[in-house]
């Protein structure tokens, strides 16, 4: 395909829905993470408000608890696999190679192929219900609650193998990120000079890189206890539980920070915009996020602190949790410093980058908590932790994506989202977070496990879960707003320029959105703020001076998505062929896609 | 800008697809990392036997490993084949390393029905379980680095393996010494340092 001066934009090029199947262009395969990722965000908030509802009073039989269980696994999971770590990959996917200055991904078949593992990963997942048989084991799935003794139905196999089948997506798309990074950046693109969303992301996909096989491994025991009646998580063999614990934690805490980098890199982004400043100390910035990807992989044990791992290890570990707050609290002070003396612009992305700044810290203060062993001992499987996690992956991680989507929206689809609706979300998703985490940490604190579907009305804490349901069905509202608003905006929203925010990247120097081939010359920067330099960067032509090559798509990879997640479908039913059948699929797509003439 | 130079423009001066290679060995160091940790925080821990004392042929797997050895040689002598456009050494050295891969395989297979016949399952005990799920692991990547091989072999054979094509060449070298190196590491592991179960 020649694009040429009539190239329409990648929206518009062709809407078929064949052309979005095949679709191999980052932009695409971003919005396609993006509103698959939403659409399980909204399943998971969901079923948020049901277990709210269950906790609303004391002694509630709204719904059993076993399918409390179904619910809260599935909440995590969900949250955590299909809507965090898929969003943040929605703005990889569109933004990095715009940012670089780059045409698209290093590998774009194998970024189609990543989405559609994903997409049919997260469904693979979410059919459990239709059997009635959703995960029930928590989002950590503990052994040995999840052995077949104890878990005999198929509700385990759905989970263990659904993460597989998710972590091939991940581990996928970190090959193709990084090679892009290293590789693809535009002339001039130093390291050193690339926005710190890109080297945020850059950190993040090492972590996954390095996590995803611990837990892959994990899940293949696992699934070979169930299966073939291995012994890896028998104690009656001599098999130790905690192996799990390890191995599940060991991709666990790294996993934390695959979910809050991206959006410290986000915020990054957001702050100096609207402070008319750049970002403040932009090296420190970058080392403490490397800092705190690596620290990250020496601190699991602080999950474990109360399977009584003996002193030297609660110390080293209590101490490495600790120390971590140092490049955090780096980033912090940053971030206030950015904002210090500048023009400051209260836009709707940037009311979330400040409130991810003062919840995100509200968090990071409960978690230097209990990474103190004697503390985390009282604090363990109580609501306090709740009240920790939610602070981080919603007040932090979600509220900084949330920014993230107001910021970028007029780049991906060249209308900005209504400002007052925008508010009005941002109001409410912050009074209705902090009414529904906050009163946590008390509960906790009064004696209110985790994950028991109800509580009796002598522990005294009625009213504060009473509290907490209220500001939970707020926070759900509020996504409503942002629902209404992007429906709102498709019709009716302002036109976005190139650059509606006076923002500094490179992103900003084209039309909104993106033409199809990206940059209509290849972009050379010669600073790191190249929209807030004199001479910069080269100008870039509306119309290419010659005409661009633009990669045709492939249905290859979606065949191999299907043939991989066939195949654990296979294993699921216990049947043999179908898993043959569903490997000889992948194995010919594979090859089909290695030979096919692909030019990039 | 042309097509060429926009194709051909990496900001390291490396193919990019050897940069995408070397993560992808990284994330199998960690694999491989946790299954051999796993062995090793469990061996000696079974409670019932048979007992890697009792049941590993070292004689027999030292054979396969000096097999498995020497397909790296040949991997070598296959890319500077390719490399140099020598067309017959190509297929020569790709055959030799498929077939050599083939033979570690080959071995294996007999060696894991042996043990099944002399009673170690998976389900036997924690060394049956850790052991039959590292190896096989090892095994299954063996298997598509033979399949790799045979498909680089008929694309010589066909004429379509030119030293154009070199980096080809080199990246399946790179998965089959990775290959080689590990297992290198898991037959010192679990055959060589084989350590009694806790008195």
């Amino acid at each position: 395909m020649e694009a040429t001066a009539a190239t329409p934009d990648s929206l518009e090029s062709s809407s078929r829905l064949w052309s979005w199947i095949t679709t191999t262009d980052h932009k695409r395969i971003g919005i396609l993470y993006g509103a698959t990722a939403f659409v399980f965000l909204l399943i998971g908030g969901l079923e948020a408000m049901l277990i709210r509802w269950q906790l609303m009073k004391p002694d509630n039989d709204f719904v059993s608890a076993e399918t409390f269980n179904e619910l809260f696994t599935m909440h995590g999971t969900t949250m955590i696999f299909l809507a965090l770590m898929p969003l943040s990959a929605a703005f990889f996917n569109f933004i990095i190679p715009l940012q670089i200055g780059a045409r698209d991904v290093a590998f774009p078949r194998l970024n189609a192929f990543s989405y559609w593992v994903f997409l049919l990963g997260g469904l693979f997942l979410n059919a459990s219900f239709l059997f009635g048989a959703a995960p029930d084991a928590g989002w950590f799935g503990y052994a040995n609650l999840t052995s077949i003794q104890y878990s005999p139905g198929v509700n385990i196999d759905f989970w263990a193998m659904g993460l597989q089948i998710l972590g091939i997506a991940s581990l996928a798309a970190a090959f193709n990120f990084i090679a892009t990074i290293i590789n693809m950046r535009a002339p001039g693109m130093k390291l050193m000079r690339m926005p710190v969303f890109t080297w945020m992301a850059f950190i993040t996909q090492f972590i996954i890189v390095t996590a995803f096989p611990v837990i892959t491994v994990a899940l293949v025991f696992l699934m070979f206890d169930r299966m073939f009646g291995a012994n890896f998580y028998n104690p009656n063999a001599g098999g130790d539980l905690l192996l799990w614990q390890h191995l599940f934690w060991l991709f666990g805490h790294p996993e934390v920070y695959i979910l809050i980098l991206p959006t410290m890199g986000m915020v990054s982004e957001i702050l100096p915009t609207f402070s008319r400043k750049p970002l403040f100390g932009y090296p420190v910035i970058v080392y403490s996020g490397i800092l705190i990807g690596t620290i990250g992989w020496g601190v699991w044990s602080h999950h474990m602190f109360a399977s009584g791992m003996g002193a030297a290890a609660d110390t080293y570990f209590g101490a490495a949790s600790m120390l971590i707050a140092i490049p955090t609290g780096v980033k912090i002070f940053n971030w206030i410093a950015t904002m210090w003396g500048g023009k400051i612009r209260f836009t709707t992305p940037m009311l979330f980058s400040i409130a991810f700044i003062m919840l995100f810290t509200i968090g990071g203060i409960s978690g230097v908590m209990h990474a103190s062993p004697p503390t985390d001992l009282q604090q363990t499987d109580t609501y306090f932790v709740v009240a920790h996690l939610h602070y981080v992956l919603f007040g932090g991680a979600f509220m900084g994506i949330f920014g993230a989507i107001y910021y970028w929206w007029p780049k991906v689809f060249g209308r900005l989202l209504n400002e007052r609706l925008g508010k009005l979300h941002f109001w409410l998703a912050f009074i209705g977070l902090n009414v529904t985490f906050f009163p946590m940490h008390l509960i906790g604190m009064l004696g209110m496990p985790r994950r028991v579907y109800t509580y009796s009305a002598e522990l005294g804490v009625g009213g504060m879960n009473l509290a907490a349901t209220i500001g939970a069905l707020t926070l759900g509202f509020s996504t409503l707003v942002l629902v209404y608003n992007i429906w709102h905006t498709a019709a009716k929203g302002e036109k976005a320029g190139k650059n509606p925010w006076g923002a500094a990247t490179l992103e900003w120097a084209m039309s909104s959105p993106p033409p199809v081939y990206n940059f209509s010359v290849i972009p050379e920067v010669t600073s790191r703020l190249p929209l807030w330099t004199v001479g910069g960067m080269n100008e870039i032509p509306d119309v290419p001076p010659e005409p661009i090559h633009v990669p045709g798509g492939s249905y290859w990879p979606v065949l191999a998505a299907l043939g991989l997640v066939g195949f654990f479908t296979g294993a699921l039913m216990h049947s043999l062929w179908v898993a043959l059948a569903a490997a000889a699929v992948l194995v010919v797509s594979v090859f089909k896609w290695a030979f096919e003439p692909f030019e990039m | 800008m042309s097509t060429a130079a926009i194709g051909h423009y990496t900001s390291t001066g490396q193919d990019t697809r050897k940069i995408a290679f070397w993560t992808f060995i990284g994330s199998e160091c960690m694999l491989f990392g946790t299954l051999i940790a796993t062995y090793l925080s469990y061996e000696g821990k079974s409670v019932v036997g048979p007992t890697p004392q009792e049941i590993l042929n070292i004689p027999l797997t030292s054979v396969s490993t000096f097999v498995l050895l020497m397909s790296s040689l040949a991997m070598v002598l296959a890319l500077a084949a390719v490399m140099r456009g020598d067309t017959r050494y190509s297929k020569v050295w790709l055959a030799t390393t498929a077939v050599l891969g083939a033979v570690f395989l080959v071995f294996q297979a007999f060696e894991f029905t042996q043990f099944v016949d002399e009673g170690l399952k998976i389900s036997t005990n924690l060394f049956g379980s850790t052991f039959f799920v590292l190896t096989g692991c090892h095994g299954l990547h063996v298997l598509v680095g033979v399949i790799w091989l045979a498909t680089l072999l008929i694309m010589s054979a066909r004429g379509k393996l030119g030293p154009e094509k070199a980096m080809n060449v080199e990246i399946a070298g790179l998965y089959w010494h990775f290959v080689d190196v590990v297992w290198i590491v898991i037959f010192t592991v679990v055959y060589l340092i084989q350590r009694g179960p806790a008195a």
